[in-house]
């Protein structure tokens, strides 16, 4: 478009004033779009750019910009899981594996499984399907609130199992500190799983009855049915879901903080948590920087083939 | 449904090839477990809420599950009126109004600009126009913490400025202020995901409209403000829907640029109250809080859940 409005002035030179307005109508759309692109870049990638200088500094209570090299670095991963408690990185990548696994296992496993349900001709599918999904609009905070309450030996499930009657009922994982992080999957999985179950149920209202009523022809028992071509096909849902998880997983902060307030001596610590401490508490600014970092390049390596893989198959 | 009182032959039913009660024991399994889990997912607002009715005297003494013997209205006053965040007892309602006064602007500016940046990216597309797409896209997807810390310096540089301003010119402009500095982050954060939204949505868009009205001589922004936006009702639903309960419910931006003192948000000021360890915790009052803090999003979804849905959906699947 631009080509033609240069070769018009070329052409005519007398006409040069119309020809600056078609030029402005031109880069209009450029015009547009540029604050923003330009917001991007720099709040972005610049200040990202920027965390990986300061982690490669020694800059403690505030910045400082002359590199000193990836002590940060040996540091975070210099410390060990032989010390008792283990230092706060090893407790918070531990807990990333425990709980990115078991939140996204269980969301993906019981998304599905009510989604199936969901899917038998239910009636009552238009009051059910938001009361799985509601807990998504919920800030972290509350449910964290909420989880904690249910949770506490003193006053939650455990009492009211005790005033029931089932006196040797004993649940206190959210003060002990080798099974608070299952605390925080149980309040993740509530939040979350009721959204993964309508990525699916989308996923298999989509699905062309066609298929389905041939292979119960040919016989094929529901378990089969479902196991062998309904999951299958489901698989585009299976990774958009993995991602939304994954993604969530890793960006874990408020509820940590609003459920278990750390855990007992940070044991319910993601590295989310560990870069917010030690960057604006701890004055360890260049470790917390280095969390950071490792925490970005953990989201990278996940979402950067997706994104090329979505934004390709699209080419226009 | 009659055929549920004799569920209790199994030898019968398996005998006969598809019998009914087979089916209808199918039935029951299938709807116990999704009335199962409702209740799950059910329980904790259903506590939240019982315990924000019940006196101390009574959560103390009963069960978490029963209803309110007698319900009283107090701890929903005391929490909006009274009770402490940090050192000061002026209950949650100012920080409520904070919350607010960062939303509107916010979702406003961030949709209005979704909404340029995807109509450029799809009826004006030029060369290079998928990359910056992507980088604008990937932006959504990132651990905030990388951001987190320039942001804070830079945030405090204006402040400074803000300050000298003041005391030169007489105003500082909104610099410093943490409502103001609150609305940019989620303007700057937010922006990726309302343009995917209006991109996906646009693409869609017959591309014969814009070229007929070209040809008419219209302009890019008259096409944009007849055609376009007449047309994009459901999508800016979606997206004010989307950013409203992203933004309301954020707690680590909120919590690193306006945490303490008088301009804290909503979730800070409830994350506040419940950790405030001096004298006896009121968990009426904490829960009644929690209730405040979590109905003006509750209640979008309640009005508006099948495009809060699409709006979730709509940054998982692609368009």
């Amino acid at each position: 478009m631009s080509s033609v409005a240069t070769t018009q002035i070329k052409l005519t030179p007398e006409r040069s004033r119309p020809s600056v307005r078609s030029r402005l109508q031109d880069a209009l759309p450029k015009i547009v779009l540029a604050p923003s692109f330009a917001i991007t870049i720099v709040f972005v990638y610049g200040f990202i750019l920027w965390t990986i200088y300061l982690s490669f500094t020694n800059s403690k209570t505030f910045p400082s910009y002359v590199i000193t090299g990836s002590r940060a670095y040996q540091r975070l991963w210099g410390w060990t899981f032989d010390t008792d408690p283990p230092s706060s990185w090893y407790t918070s990548i531990t807990n990333m594996g425990i709980f990115g696994f078991l939140y996204i296992a269980i969301c993906l496993a019981l998304g599905l499984f009510l989604a199936i349900l969901l899917d038998q001709k239910i009636r009552g599918e238009g009051v059910l399907r938001p009361i799985y999904l509601y807990p998504m609009a919920l800030s972290f905070i509350v449910t964290g609130v909420a989880w904690k309450w249910f949770l506490d030996p003193g006053l939650g499930l455990e009492q009211t199992l005790h005033q029931w009657g089932w006196t040797s009922f004993h649940f206190d994982w959210i003060k002990n500190k080798d099974f608070v992080i299952y605390t925080v999957v149980i309040a993740g999985v509530w939040q979350a799983s009721g959204f993964i179950m309508a990525m699916f149920l989308a996923g298999l209202r989509g699905i062309d009855g066609e298929i389905m009523k041939a292979a119960q022809i040919d016989g094929a028992t529901t378990f089969q049915l479902y196991r062998r071509i309904v999951i299958p096909l489901l698989r585009p849902i299976f990774l958009s879901a993995f991602i939304v998880l994954a993604h969530l997983a890793i960006k874990s902060y408020d509820l940590v903080v609003a459920l278990t307030s750390g855990g007992p001596g940070g044991s319910a610590w993601l590295p989310s948590n560990f870069m917010y401490e030690y960057t604006f508490k701890r004055n360890e600014m260049a470790v917390g920087s280095a969390s950071a970092v490792i925490m970005l390049m953990t989201i990278v390596a996940i979402i950067v083939p997706y994104l090329y893989s979505e934004l390709r198959e699209k080419p226009r | 449904m009659s055929a549920v009182a004799t569920p209790a032959r199994p030898t019968a039913s398996r005998q006969a090839s598809g019998g009914m009660s087979t089916k209808t024991l199918n039935r029951i399994v299938i709807y116990g477990l999704l009335t199962l889990f409702a209740l799950f997912y059910l329980m904790p607002l259903f506590v939240m809420l019982v315990t924000s009715f019940k006196t101390m005297d009574e959560i103390q003494n009963g069960n978490m599950l029963s209803l309110p013997k007698a319900p009283t209205f107090d701890p929903w006053l005391k929490a909006w009126g009274e009770t402490c965040v940090g050192l000061t007892c002026a209950g949650i309602k100012g920080y409520f109004w904070n919350s607010i006064k960062m939303v509107v602007p916010a979702v406003l500016i961030s949709t209005m600009l979704g909404a340029l940046n995807g109509y450029v990216l799809t009826k004006w597309r030029f060369r290079g126009a998928t990359l910056v797409f992507g980088l604008m896209l990937f932006a959504c997807f990132i651990p905030f913490q990388s951001v987190l810390l320039p942001m804070a310096t830079i945030l405090g540089s204006l402040g400074r400025f803000g300050v000298s301003l003041q005391n030169s010119v007489g105003t500082s402009f909104g610099l410093g202020n943490s409502t103001v500095n609150l609305v940019f982050v989620h303007v700057v954060y937010g922006i990726g995901f309302t343009t995917l939204f209006f991109r996906n949505y646009y693409e869609a868009f017959p591309n014969e409209l814009i070229k007929a009205a070209q040809v008419d001589g219209a302009s890019f922004f008259q096409i944009f403000r007849r055609i376009m936006l007449p047309n994009s009702m459901p999508i800016f639903v979606v997206t004010v829907i989307y950013q409203f309960t992203n933004i309301w419910n954020d707690f680590l931006f909120a919590s690193a640029y306006a945490g303490t003192g008088d301009s804290m948000p909503m979730t800070v000021a409830l994350n506040n109250v419940v950790n405030t360890s001096t004298g006896v915790v009121e968990y009426n009052v904490n829960m009644a809080a929690a209730m405040i803090a979590a109905l003006p999003t509750l209640i979008v979804y309640v009005v508006a859940g099948r495009y809060f849905v699409r709006g979730l959906m709509a940054g998982a699947v692609k368009g």
